[in-house]
């Protein structure tokens, strides 16, 4: 792959800092707040330099409480800001919960359009890292069942600074999930400045015509690696955006290749493959040569690392699933 | 010594007009303009007229669940006195005294009990933010809008209220620590009404007062007797004075009484003494401020006489304006979901269903 000059090649979490810097340079209302933020760039270095270049004001290490860091990001989007929160990991959403289900999501519609809220909350998301419990989850349903919310959530360098500069400039609160166990998994060249990616827009990563595969966020790269491995024509759908849903780009697909496998690393049971499998079942009931199947982590609490890789799918349980569904 | 002071504190009670009619000179001379009396009585009695009206409409089912605010007029427009019109009023349901001060048509208050999402529709250029539902998570949303102020350096603060059974909720803790932390220019206000629905605030805390909830955040702590208008009205002005000056958050408890039930779903009787109720009523702070007016020469009966009239006449042409307010389209709670709807939700909206067999709705003959 060759870089231009205009361009940087950068893992996932750089493109992220680097969406951070291009867009408060160029928006003064953008200002970022969270635990460790600061000095110390974030746990994940995402925010690495941006206070030593935006200054103390705009970079702000918080106390430490979620609820409070997403209830006054809140405030600070309703009074003409642009906050860009960190919750830490996924696993600590909870305590922000209600700020994010029972406000952020309503005030647009609670006060019909006199107050919005354009937030963008980023959060590190997933397992794979071997860190500890509540470090390793993927509650991104839980978020896309809520309306008034948006749920981003790219699995390459390129589409993380497209879609998370996308994110800040959206009307509407986005939950930014970030995977991140491909952090720092690859490289690949980004433009240098500011562009976005439509947010609800999925990505077709390989085209194929035997079967499609549905994922997003780190389960890209197992799910393109399974593909690697089959000797059928598989169609691989990166979703980019969660939330709104892209069903034209997966329908599509599907009407083509009669065959879907969904991967998520979320449990199985209501989890956003369900709802693919549901659309798709719907939507393209006499395209269909085989059941749409669902990939998932096991409906059971995610295990310690020494196991993790037990729950997680990896490439051999998907391409089970593609060559099953090929069979049927 | 092994063993020293690492902090000592104390809490102020401020009292200016008592119970009694006592009115302290040194602390309450010039607070309030006398000119000003006179329209401030006349707003009190309107909103006391309208609180009272609000029962009746949901007893005789033309309004939803209502919270009364009699016996509690005093510590919101208090606030309303003390801020400029760029202020913010983040308040949560017993506040419309102050909030119709600050400008909020009061059909916006019915509109959201009659169960009409277009009551929260505050106008623009009113710094107000919604009946807030869920207890004790709006001061989060006082320190953000208090801290885009500061960074916008308007110069304009946020006064936030809460009851006391708020204070045991965590979000309040976290916006105390958030604005007293990062030095966010609110005021924290705590309506100290005695009962969280039928909870007493012996039960909340085991603090002899709720003002001291703030002192462990590193703000100024005072407690005001809730139904003296001077008393709010003093506490307020320092407090928005302070955080206009970039001093950071006060918090203040204003002792209060809900003479009422908590809402119109309620039946404090209960779970309430009687006696307690009948000294609290004789500390209503309506007539406290009206016994007091009139010996001072500054309001009398038949003034009494035309604010009670022109107030119900007002009240009439307000609830008047709620009722007559034309229907919201059948399909209106989708509008405002999103700034652009997505494509699976417009076709929710205009199929008015979530079946399709396969094809879209629209495609079903």
């Amino acid at each position: 792959m060759t870089t231009a000059a205009n361009e940087t090649e950068m893992t996932l979490v750089q493109a992220v800092t680097d969406a951070l810097a291009c867009e408060m340079r160029l928006d003064d209302r953008v200002i970022i707040l969270g635990e460790d933020v600061g000095l110390n760039g974030g746990v994940f270095r995402a925010t690495e330099g941006l206070q030593a270049e935006f200054g103390a004001d705009r970079v702000v290490d918080s106390p430490l409480a979620e609820s409070g860091i997403i209830g006054s990001s809140i405030g600070l989007a309703m009074n003409g800001m642009r906050p860009v929160p960190e919750l830490q990991f996924e696993g600590f959403m909870g305590p922000a919960y209600d700020q994010l289900c029972s406000h952020a999501a309503r005030f647009r519609t609670r006060t019909r359009g006199r107050f919005t809220v354009p937030m963008t909350v980023r959060v590190p998301h997933g397992g794979g890292i071997h860190a500890p419990e509540l470090h390793s989850d993927a509650p991104e349903a839980i978020y896309a069942h809520q309306p008034g919310l948006k749920v981003v959530m790219p699995a390459t360098p390129y589409d993380a600074k497209g879609l998370l500069i996308a994110s800040i400039r959206d009307p509407d609160p986005v939950i930014f999930f970030e995977p991140k166990r491909i952090y720092r998994a690859f490289r690949e060249p980004v433009p240098n400045e500011a562009y976005t990616l439509p947010i609800g827009k999925a990505r077709v990563v390989t085209e194929g015509t035997d079967l499609t595969v549905v994922a997003w966020g780190a389960m890209v790269v197992e799910a393109a690696k399974a593909a690697e491995q089959s000797d059928a024509s598989i169609e691989l759908i990166d979703l980019r955006t969660i939330s709104p849903l892209d069903e034209d780009t997966i329908l599509a697909s599907v009407e083509k290749t009669g065959r879907c496998v969904v991967c998520q690393e979320a449990p199985l049971t209501l989890g956003l493959a369900s709802e693919i499998s549901s659309l798709v079942t719907e939507r393209c009931f006499l395209h269909l040569e085989a059941p749409v199947q669902r990939v998932a982590g096991f409906d059971t609490i995610m295990p310690y690392y020494k196991l993790e890789m037990e729950y997680l799918p990896g490439p051999d349980r998907i391409i089970a699933a593609i060559n099953e569904t090929l069979r049927y | 010594m092994p063993i020293t002071t690492a902090y000592e504190t104390r809490i102020d009670h401020v009292s200016i007009l008592d119970e009694h009619g006592a009115f302290d000179e040194s602390l309450g001379q010039g607070l309030i303009p006398e000119d000003q009396l006179p329209a401030i009585m006349e707003h009190l009695v309107f909103c006391r007229q309208l609180d009272e009206t609000a029962f009746k409409l949901q007893r005789s089912g033309r309004m939803g669940t209502y919270p009364q605010n009699t016996g509690q007029e005093m510590p919101s427009l208090a606030a309303a006195l003390a801020i400029d019109k760029a202020d913010w009023l983040v308040t949560c349901y017993r506040e419309n005294t102050g909030l119709f001060w600050h400008g909020l048509p009061p059909e916006c208050i019915l509109l959201h009990w009659m169960g009409d999402e277009r009551g929260n529709h505050i106008p623009a250029g009113v710094n107000a933010t919604p009946i807030a539902i869920p207890i004790g998570t709006q001061m989060l949303h006082a320190a953000g809008l208090a801290w885009a102020e500061k960074a916008k350096k308007t110069g304009a603060i946020a006064v936030t209220f809460f009851g006391d059974g708020a204070t045991s909720e965590g979000d309040f803790h976290e916006a105390a620590n958030f604005a007293a932390s990062l030095k966010l220019p609110v005021v924290f206000c705590c309506q100290n009404n005695g009962w969280a629905i039928s909870v007493p605030s012996s039960v909340q805390s085991a603090g002899e007062t709720f003002a001291q909830r703030g002192i462990s955040y590193g703000m100024p702590c005072v407690r005001a007797d809730g139904n003296d208008l001077f008393a709010m009205t003093k506490v307020m002005k320092d407090a928005v004075a302070r955080a206009r000056a970039g001093e950071g958050p006060t918090f203040i408890e204003a002792v209060t009484y809900r003479l009422r039930d908590h809402t119109t779903a309620d039946d404090a009787r209960r779970y309430r003494d009687a006696g307690e109720l009948e000294t609290w009523e004789a500390r209503d702070p309506l007539p406290r401020l009206q016994r007091w007016m009139e010996a001072k020469g500054l309001w009398d009966k038949s003034q009494h006489e035309k604010a009670m009239k022109s107030g119900e006449e007002r009240v009439a042409e307000i609830i008047s304006n709620a009722e007559g307010i034309a229907a919201p389209d059948r399909s209106e709670f989708f509008d405002h979901m999103y700034a652009d709807l997505p494509e699976s939700l417009k076709r929710q909206r205009d199929s008015k269903r979530t079946t399709s067999l396969g094809q879209f709705p629209e495609d079903l003959a």
